[in-house]
């Protein structure tokens, strides 16, 4: 589904990824983990398509088709979603009229009609049931006032909305108590299908115990040094990332 | 000839056909002494500093339009809130209409200045309201007191709510090559009166039309008074509004202003509180572009306790459109108590736009709370890469993060069907249709 080849990336000169490789197939589930400034959030940023982020090199191909010039909304009707680290906040725009807007361009996008109100309408409720919202969100301002927790429960309402086929989650562990982190992660695990794939980008093992990857990737300055099993989670959750560290310099 | 001369000698022409002997006439004579002798207002006049009117003054207009027109109601039925009940008050060329207009005797006057002027039962009403707090110094007030004589008239008894929405509009139909139009408006909400007016001026052709309207608005104790004005007018039309509003006791009154269209539109609004407890809105929404002209020159004054006022402007700035706030809050020093807020916010799309924002304050009593606020931006651009993230293109991205940004100023409208039909007017403004009715 998802392609990347040594994807360099930098943001005013300074190189944050430096040669990526990384292949997410359908079905599959791909976790990120690194410590703080290891390039997990530029990643998840570059995939997005943000435009402060400068690709230097490489190639981003998605089902087939390279989507490293596209524009962020080209990338969102491809089926690409970013779960943000940060939301941010819009007074004056309700979460229904945005998920309204959103699913209608992206739908205009992909040569569709407008979703009738009604199956709109019955959409927003059963979606917002199972992250179990309260109704009065979906009438409030995007993300105005929310707590952290809310905001990110929003955030994966919006991805249960839009249907990607690819989720990146950046760090929508960060922020969630217990409850909440077991309802979001139930939420993501619902939506899974032999059709899409997820992409965890996380600095604690913690959501690993909910949404179980496939495969673990560890990110440290720009690169990836080291893939295996949802095993390579729990050894870093216990030793840290230093022996990694030792590991490449003494490669 | 210039224009200012225009005026004067048409002005002789003119006076011995109305009111001649009354005291009206003698108004009339004193306006246009005035006016003779200020002319228009220049950018040396500090209250005028960023708008000039030079532009707009150079045009050969008509002052009176030599005949009559008549337009079929399904041609501008678009310029008025359709879908609701209302009384109607049309002007074509600034000669009422009574084929489109619905106006009413029963309970309340909805009517015509030109019977307030002549008739004698209006007398009292006239002498009491007509020029009383349109100051008569200005040489615009002065202008167009000289020449009153049409507008809409509304007089509402104490203890009365109109029944519907009063809606009055300005047409123009370009039958002229150039006109200069000056409505003259009163409005007087007895005690413990309701009324709501939308007030809309509109040209039909591009041929180049010029207003200078007065509106003297009078709200007795209690009584709540809703004016909206939707300033969208064709790009050859210029307007300067001059509304003067007098409180008083525990009166509410709020102005909505909208301005989306017009060459050059300034707006000088005031609001006179003479009474305690009284609360006083003023807001407005200018989205321009092009090299559209918007100027909001406001003015609060508190002249006793207990009293209350709201200023929330919003502006947005494409091309090299220059939007102009001038707010001024004077409080006397008997005012004690008075809360005054005042906020102007401002969007600049283009590098090319201007936004000239300058809140005044003179307070001269020392137990008050006023506050102001000036903000000039662009939109969030973090905020439009998580629109754009949603699949939602950048065009349509920006629009929904500009309306709302103006939607806060939207939400006090109190009639649903007009603040649908201004959700429409931005939609069109930002040339956007976006997955919910705007």
């Amino acid at each position: 589904m998802l392609k990347i080849k040594n994807l360099h990336a930098s943001v005013e000169d300074k190189e944050i990824l430096k040669g990526i490789n990384l292949e997410i197939n359908a079905g599959e589930v791909h976790a990120i983990m690194g410590p703080n400034g290891s390039g997990k959030s530029t990643l998840a940023s570059v995939i997005a398509g943000k435009e402060e982020f400068e690709m230097t090199e490489g190639e981003i191909i998605m089902e087939n088709e390279d989507i490293s010039e596209m524009e962020v909304d080209e990338r969102a009707h491809k089926g690409i979603f970013l779960s943000m680290q940060y939301p941010v906040e819009i007074p004056g725009v309700s979460v229904t009229n945005f998920m309204k807007t959103a699913i209608n361009e992206t739908r205009k996008a992909q040569g569709l009609e407008d979703m009738p109100a009604k199956e709109m309408l019955q959409k927003i409720r059963e979606k917002s049931e199972m992250l179990e919202m309260d109704r009065k969100f979906l009438s409030r301002s995007l993300n105005e006032g929310f707590s952290g927790g809310e905001k990110k429960r929003n955030e994966i309402f919006q991805m249960a909305m839009m249907e990607p086929k690819l989720a990146i989650l950046d760090e929508t562990d960060s922020g969630l108590d217990i409850d909440a982190l077991r309802v979001v992660s139930d939420g993501v695990n619902k939506l899974r299908t032999k059709d899409n794939a997820v992409l965890v980008i996380t600095h604690y093992q913690r959501l690993l115990n909910y949404i179980v990857p496939d495969y673990v990737h560890v990110l440290l300055d720009g690169k990836i040094v080291k893939s295996g099993g949802k095993e390579l989670a729990h050894k870093l959750e216990e030793q840290g990332y230093d022996w990694l560290k030792t590991e490449m310099k003494s490669v | 000839m210039s224009l200012k001369d225009k005026l004067i000698s048409s002005f002789f022409a003119f006076e011995e056909q109305v009111d001649v002997g009354s005291d009206i006439h003698t108004i009339r004579n004193k306006a246009l002494k005035n006016f003779e002798q200020k002319g228009f207002p220049t950018r040396k006049d500090e209250a005028w500093k960023y708008t000039s009117l030079n532009s707009i003054l150079k045009e050969d207009y008509s002052i009176f339009p030599k005949k009559e027109s008549t337009i079929e109601y399904r041609d501008v039925k678009k310029y008025l809130i359709h879908d609701i009940d209302a009384y109607t008050i049309v002007f074509i060329d600034g000669i009422y209409s009574s084929h489109l207009s619905q106006t009413t005797h029963d309970k309340i006057d909805a009517c015509l200045m030109s019977s307030a002027l002549d008739k004698p039962k209006y007398k009292d009403i006239m002498e009491k309201y007509f020029n009383k707090i349109a100051p008569s110094d200005d040489s615009l007030n002065s202008l167009n007191t000289a020449f009153s004589r049409e507008g809409a008239f509304i007089y509402i008894l104490k203890n009365t709510v109109a029944d519907k929405p009063i809606q009055v509009l300005n047409l123009s139909t370009g039958n002229e090559a150039a006109l200069m139009l000056q409505p003259r408006n009163l409005i007087v909400v007895g005690e413990n009166s309701h009324v709501q007016i939308i007030e809309r001026h509109q040209s039909l052709t591009e041929n180049p039309v010029f207003t200078n309207s007065v509106t003297e608005i009078f709200a007795e104790k209690r009584a709540m008074v809703d004016y909206y004005k939707i300033q969208n007018d064709n790009i050859s039309a210029s307007l300067i509004d001059n509304t003067y509003v007098e409180q008083k006791d525990e009166s509410n009154c709020s102005v909505h202003t909208f301005s989306f269209g017009g060459k050059l539109t300034r707006n000088n609004l005031n609001f006179y509180q003479k009474g305690e407890h009284i609360d006083s809105t003023m807001k407005g929404v200018t989205i321009i572009e092009g090299k559209q002209h918007v100027d909001h020159n406001t003015l609060v004054h508190h002249a006793q306790p207990n009293c209350e006022s709201h200023q929330d402007y919003k502006g947005i700035y494409d091309d090299k459109a220059v939007g102009v706030f001038n707010g001024k809050v004077y409080v006397e020093k008997e005012a004690q108590k008075i809360n005054a807020y005042q906020s102007n916010n401002n969007i600049l799309v283009s590098d090319k736009a201007t936004i000239n924002s300058k809140p005044q304050l003179e307070i001269f009593a020392d137990d008050v709370q006023c506050s102001h606020g000036c903000t000039i931006g662009q939109l969030d651009e973090e905020a439009l890469f998580y629109l754009k993230s949603r699949g939602i293109p950048a065009k349509e991205a920006r629009a929904l993060l500009m309306y709302a940004f103006a939607n806060n100023v939207l939400e006090s409208v109190k009639i649903p069907e007009l603040k649908k039909r201004i959700n429409k007017l931005i939609a069109n403004k930002l040339n956007v249709n976006l997955g919910f009715d705007l």
